[in-house]
């Protein structure tokens, strides 16, 4: 009986101590994030203050106000809103047209198509940024900001995510619509897409990180600033702006709220969807 | 007739496939061929390009600063064990059923899906010579002066490597955990109920059960540790005096700061050599005994 509760006690504290240590861990992974944004809310004088505040007292928004009136964000937030739908509508359509007949028929090539998509995971594409620059320039599309999500538009990752999943929808459901007349194109369309709706979000969620946060190929490739997306504005006015931070730090964070909100909103897709593609 | 429909079908599948194929060709496939040959050719910025066989590489054996970058890229692996030893530990402490172990997991994924601008300038703002530890760590007394964490040539590899390992940690987390969550529950019970202690299920159970992930998780932090560039491009700029400048960098200040780009292409390949060589090695280390691979 003693030793029973003696236990229970035991497990009691281990357990306040697991929360603690989490807490703790939790307080070193957030932590950063929140003094930036204490930060960018801080008036001039007060954010080399000691002790540090991290509830800014006064609390001022003069720094967004500044950074959207004199540093335009407005502009470099909708050209990240403009790559990044361009890059994810091209992608979700493409990949998922490309992802039938890969599934669904027989046809001559199909097996060297797939051998060749599934190389590219393997062979090393260190090159690929100047190769890339090079066919943008032959293109003409050198500072223009579609330059930045074509290289991008269509992945592998997402031919291979919508396959995988036309694979698993029955085939009686194709046999159906093609005695009722449907065509290829219809059973695509009425019958594939939607039944693969849950690989498609994962697949949109992905491709928003990844065209959100890229900035490397925006630098390379755009000449004039103000075609910048945010991140890559970001890096850019870092420099520029190093004697006054919390101009950078609202900048950041305004960078940085729609992907916390998206992942938010989409955590359990973009968790599993996670651990689903790694393991393929 | 049949025959027909047969044609159409072929027809169709491509129609399906033109679109994506075209990307793929222009993009991803004609890089990777062209990346390789391109290595053997100088090129200029008007665009002139002339085959100049080996030389870029018998450049690239005699550039002391590639060689100088390279072993900074290998110095990098040191973020391998830490990172996936702190991984697997968060996922064993998140796996727990726990009121509210969900808010945690979550806590610790926000910096792997914020950019990497955003998380460099938030560290570069914390580690400066007057920011908040250096101003806490004075004012408390544990310092005389402040560390120079990015701008000190002994510390700034070190220090961009720990942003590395903070934002890494919760993707390999979630990737343990999902390797958890195939090991039968069953089976550490039976352990626990034998008296196994706590860090002998661990050990004997946990951990080789494990192993594919961890051979996974070894060879993807492996491979992105030697091809480091965005949190060292952001934070140091490969200063100070080429303290922590990598090979990635210096490939990229080749291609788009002097316009070398067959220069720079080969100097790609011999990294992405390097990449390689490692990767075998991991497998050949960690591979073995993957029989116990829970499926």
């Amino acid at each position: 009986m003693k030793s029973s509760g003696f236990y229970r006690v035991s497990r009691g504290v281990k357990r306040v101590l697991l929360y603690l240590l989490m807490t703790v861990i939790a307080l070193i992974m957030l932590g950063p994030f929140l003094w930036l944004l204490s930060t960018s809310l801080k008036e001039a004088s007060y954010i080399y203050a000691y002790p540090p505040q991290l509830i800014p007292r006064p609390l001022t928004l003069e720094s967004y106000i500044a950074v959207i009136k004199q540093l335009d964000f407005l502009t470099y937030f909708l050209n990240s809103v403009f790559i990044t739908v361009g890059g994810i509508s091209l992608n979700a359509i493409f990949s998922s047209m490309a992802a039938y007949p890969l599934a669904r028929f027989e046809f001559p090539g199909k097996k060297i198509i797939f051998a060749a998509m599934i190389s590219t995971m393997f062979l090393p594409n260190s090159a690929g940024l100047i190769v890339n620059f090079l066919t943008m320039k032959r293109l003409n599309l050198v500072d223009r900001r579609v330059a930045v999500f074509l290289p991008a538009a269509v992945t592998v990752f997402g031919i291979f995510l919508l396959r995988q999943t036309y694979l698993k929808i029955p085939g009686e459901l194709e046999d159906a619509a093609r005695i009722d007349g449907a065509s290829e194109f219809g059973i695509w369309w009425r019958i594939m897409l939607p039944l693969s709706k849950p690989a498609l979000v994962t697949l949109i969620i992905f491709d928003f990180v990844t065209h959100w946060n890229s900035f490397l190929w925006s630098l390379i490739i755009l000449q004039d600033p103000k075609k910048y997306p945010l991140a890559a504005a970001l890096q850019y006015l870092q420099g520029v702006f190093a004697y006054d931070f919390k101009l950078i730090a609202a900048g950041t964070v305004i960078s940085v709220i729609p992907i916390i909100i998206v992942f938010l909103v989409f955590q359990k897709q973009y968790m599993s969807g996670m651990a689903g593609a790694v393991k393929a | 007739m049949v025959k027909n429909i047969k044609a159409n079908r072929v027809i169709m599948a491509y129609l399906f496939l033109i679109p994506a194929l075209v990307f793929l060709l222009v993009f991803r496939f004609y890089p990777i061929i062209a990346g390789m040959i391109l290595g053997f050719f100088s090129y200029d910025f008007l665009g002139n390009s002339t085959y100049i066989g080996l030389a870029n590489f018998q450049e690239a054996f005699t550039d002391r600063k590639f060689w100088l970058a390279m072993q900074h890229s290998v110095t990098y692996l040191l973020v391998v064990p830490f990172i996936q030893l702190l991984s697997i530990l968060l996922a064993i402490m998140v796996n727990r059923k726990m009121r509210g172990g969900h808010i945690f997991r979550l806590a610790y994924y926000i910096p792997v899906v914020t950019s990497m601008v955003a998380v460099a300038i938030t560290w570069k703002w914390v580690l400066k010579s007057n920011g908040i530890i250096n101003s806490i760590l004075t004012n408390v007394g544990l310092l005389a002066t402040p560390i120079a964490f990015l701008t000190s040539p002994e510390l700034a590899l070190y220090s961009v490597m720990f942003v590395t390992l903070w934002k890494g940690l919760g993707f390999y987390m979630v990737i343990y955990l999902a390797g958890l969550q195939a090991v039968p529950a069953g089976l550490e019970e039976v352990a626990r109920l034998d008296g196994a202690k706590t860090w002998q299920v661990w050990l004997y159970i946990t951990i080789p059960l494990l192993r594919p992930s961890i051979l996974l998780c070894t060879v993807l932090s492996a491979m992105s540790a030697l091809k480091v560039f965005d949190e060292i491009f952001i934070m140091t700029g490969g200063g100070p005096i080429n303290s922590s400048l990598v090979a990635s960098l210096y490939i990229y200040q080749t291609a788009f700061k002097d316009y070398r780009f067959g220069y720079a292409a080969a100097l790609g390949f011999m990294l992405a050599l390097v990449v390689g060589i490692f990767t075998i090695i991991n497998f050949k280390f960690l591979g073995k005994g993957g029989a116990n691979r829970p499926q």
